[in-house]
């Protein structure tokens, strides 16, 4: 689960980083009256799950009431696409913030890394541009060093800070901060945590200007605050798949796709591009062979506007495919799809699964034996790729 | 042979007085696995269709004779339930709980290294040795003993290619499960070398997914150390940037961790990837042919 900026910076807080004060606004109104407590300049931040905010124009400095009023205006509501093609993102908030008087722009973050089963400390002196840039340009610019899974200590802190040439006088408090970085990434479960920039202000206080924080979601068991950002889901889908306890991602195609098990949802998915397709979703139905289980996937992707048609395919393990015909009949009788579903049902007592979906006959559903020929039906049926 | 587990296995499982642990570690002792102890704290002096229950691993270890564990337990004591059998004396740990928070994994992956014993796991289906024993979720019917070793992150799309290659005639020394989460006790690196040792493997089917780089890590490995022919399929090429697709492991970071790169990395160490499920397990059945 990845944090909101202003979020990750209220965690930052929490373990006693210093970050600039802000408020939170959701209309033009409360932006512009955040600004006038705050005073001028400030900065308005549309908050979005991805980078590249300033340059898609998410970003901007207010001098006075009016440009408050005119850039709050402008960037909420605006659609922002990630520099990796990730979204669109809307914007539905903007965090407004005191403007830091910057000296120098650093960058540091904690992340777990999963190839060294180990967390890794990365420090920069070429803060404030795309890090992986930096890396790629100029890779001794970027200090990587991995955390001692027995202590991280602020003189172990202050080797990276150092070796990584940030000024001497702020050598102290940057070791601190990424000891406090690390802190979070312990106490809070998280995964990812990244400070781009880090600022040193004119005053020579180093404060984290951005928050980027991914929060393991298998933690949030013990972490309630946390867990209450994930229960708040912008996309319609996503929000009633979260409801009704399903795996869903949305995408943006018109084929519907519900598979059993993650790797054979993924594969699913590929099968039904590579078929000249576009999957509309990922939904993992898991061991989901009950009518109720199927009528609620069912719903969700039905629920997807663009969806024209809607492919099952079920690899029956434990999970017998008898039961599943069984629920997709019943299904079937509570749901009215109103476009054509493909079933391939494979595995564990196919044949007789197979025998009750062609006794049901059931309109606008169509039998295939394999993924391959299920893939390239249901992208007929669906009008070829969106 | 076959790697992992075999007719000398002899499993306790954590869990096994719960709904899901009876189940399957019943399943797994129809196979013929040797079941040999249940463990759940609490419950010690009771049974489960005559498998003795202990109160703890390191008690099914000197009563029963354990040397494999199971852990089937709920995911936010799992990690407590791994560390437990690390300490208890069985060689080999076997997690198929899904949902344990990864830094919890971060200590445990470092303890079981330390402590020299070999985990499986977590979020994984478990281990198949075909006609000798089954440890975990594995349906068995679809795999047949025979040459062909299958490490894998998924399970069903382990159970899809199984299927397949039984289809085509063909078996296995082993199906290991490595799990989807983003810290696994092994590798596919880990399994690999068990395979190039196994006199019964002659062939390896490796199934990868997005996320991380455990695949292009084993590419390395493949070309410096393998010498059996290797078929790899990749899933998630159109898993968009960002998102968890299932699998609290499989997700791509910002460029890291997409199928392409995977498939680049494999392809560029002379292993065969398949396009689908179905051309992998073909490609398998027929280089297994010619070798």
């Amino acid at each position: 689960m990845d944090l909101l900026e202003y979020q990750g910076k209220q965690l930052f807080a929490k373990h006693g980083i210093a970050v600039p004060s802000g408020e939170v606004a959701n209309t033009v109104e409360d932006a512009v009256a955040a600004a006038e407590k705050i005073g001028y300049p400030c900065a308005i931040k549309a908050q979005v799950l991805i980078g590249g905010r300033g340059k898609a124009g998410g970003i901007k400095i207010a001098q006075n009431a009016e440009e408050a009023r005119e850039h709050a205006d402008a960037i909420l509501g605006m659609d922002i696409v990630g520099p990796h093609g990730e979204g669109p993102f809307r914007v539905d908030q903007v965090w407004v913030e005191g403007g830091s008087d910057i000296a120098e722009e650093y960058y540091a973050s904690v992340i777990l890394d999963r190839g060294e089963k180990k967390l890794l400390a990365m420090v920069s002196a070429k803060g404030g541009m795309d890090i992986e840039a930096v890396a790629a340009e100029d890779p001794e610019a970027l200090v990587k060093r991995h955390i001692d899974p027995s202590g991280f200590d602020a003189a172990a802190a202050r080797s990276i800070v150092a070796d990584a040439g940030l000024a001497e006088d702020a050598l102290d408090e940057a070791a601190e901060v990424l000891v406090k970085l690390a802190e979070v990434a312990r106490e809070e479960d998280a995964t990812l945590i990244e400070v781009n920039p880090l600022i040193v202000t004119a005053g020579r206080d180093v404060v984290a200007l951005d928050s980027k924080v991914t929060i393991d979601g298998n933690a949030l068991f013990r972490h309630q605050d946390l867990a209450e950002i994930a229960d708040t889901v912008d996309d319609p889908q996503e929000q009633m798949a979260k409801e009704k306890g399903l795996t869903y991602v949305k995408l943006d195609g018109n084929v519907g796709i519900l598979a059993n098990g993650a790797g054979l949802c993924m594969s699913t998915l590929d099968v039904v591009a590579q078929a000249g397709g576009a999957p509309a979703n990922f939904l993992d139905a898991g061991g989901g062979s009950k009518a109720e289980a199927i009528v609620n996937a069912l719903e969700v992707i039905k629920s997807d506007a663009k969806v024209s048609a809607i492919l099952f395919n079920i690899f029956g393990g434990i999970t017998r495919c008898d039961e599943i015909a069984n629920g997709i009949v019943t299904a079937s009788q509570q749901i009215d799809l109103g476009m054509p579903l493909v079933v391939r049902l494979d595995g564990t007592n196919s044949e007789e699964g197979l025998r009750i979906l062609a006794e049901a006959d059931l309109p606008n559903l169509h039998q295939e034996k394999t993924m391959l020929d299920a893939a390239r039906r249901v992208v007929e049926l669906a009008g070829g790729a969106a | 042979m076959s790697i992992i587990i075999d007719e000398g296995t002899k499993l306790a499982v954590s869990g096994l007085t719960g709904r899901e642990g009876s189940f399957h570690g019943l399943r797994n002792k129809a196979y013929g696995t040797d079941l040999v102890a249940g463990v759940t704290p609490g419950k010690g002096g009771q049974d489960v269709e005559g498998t003795p229950v202990f109160d703890t691993i390191a008690e099914a270890v000197t009563e029963a004779g354990a040397n494999t564990s199971m852990i089937f337990v709920p995911a936010r004591f799992a990690a407590a339930a791994i560390d437990e059998a690390i300490d208890s004396g069985v060689e080999t740990v076997i997690a198929i709980t899904e949902g344990i928070p990864v830094l919890d994994m971060l200590s445990t992956y470092w303890k079981a290294k330390e402590k020299g014993v070999r985990l499986i796991g977590p979020n994984c289906p478990g281990v198949l040795s075909p006609g000798k024993a089954n440890v975990g979720i594995i349906p068995a019917q679809f795999f047949d003993p025979g040459p062909i070793g299958v490490v894998s992150k998924s399970g069903t799309l382990t159970y899809q290619i199984g299927n397949e290659l039984k289809q085509a005639g063909t078996g296995n020394s082993s199906i290991v499960g490595i799990g989807g989460d983003p810290i696994v006790g092994s590798d596919f690196i880990d399994i690999l070398k068990l395979y190039e040792a196994d006199p019964d493997t002659e062939l390896i089917v490796m199934v990868g997914e997005i996320g991380g780089d455990a695949e292009e890590r084993a590419a390395e490995f493949i070309a410096s150390d393998i010498s059996k022919p290797v078929v790899a399929y990749i899933a998630g090429f159109t898993a968009p940037p960002g998102k968890q697709m299932g699998h609290a492991g499989a997700i791509i970071s910002g460029s890291s961790g997409t199928a392409q790169a995977k498939k680049d990395a494999l392809e560029a160490k002379g292993v065969r990837v398949g396009e689908s499920p179905t051309e992998t397990a073909a490609i398998a059945a027929e280089m297994l042919r010619s070798l």
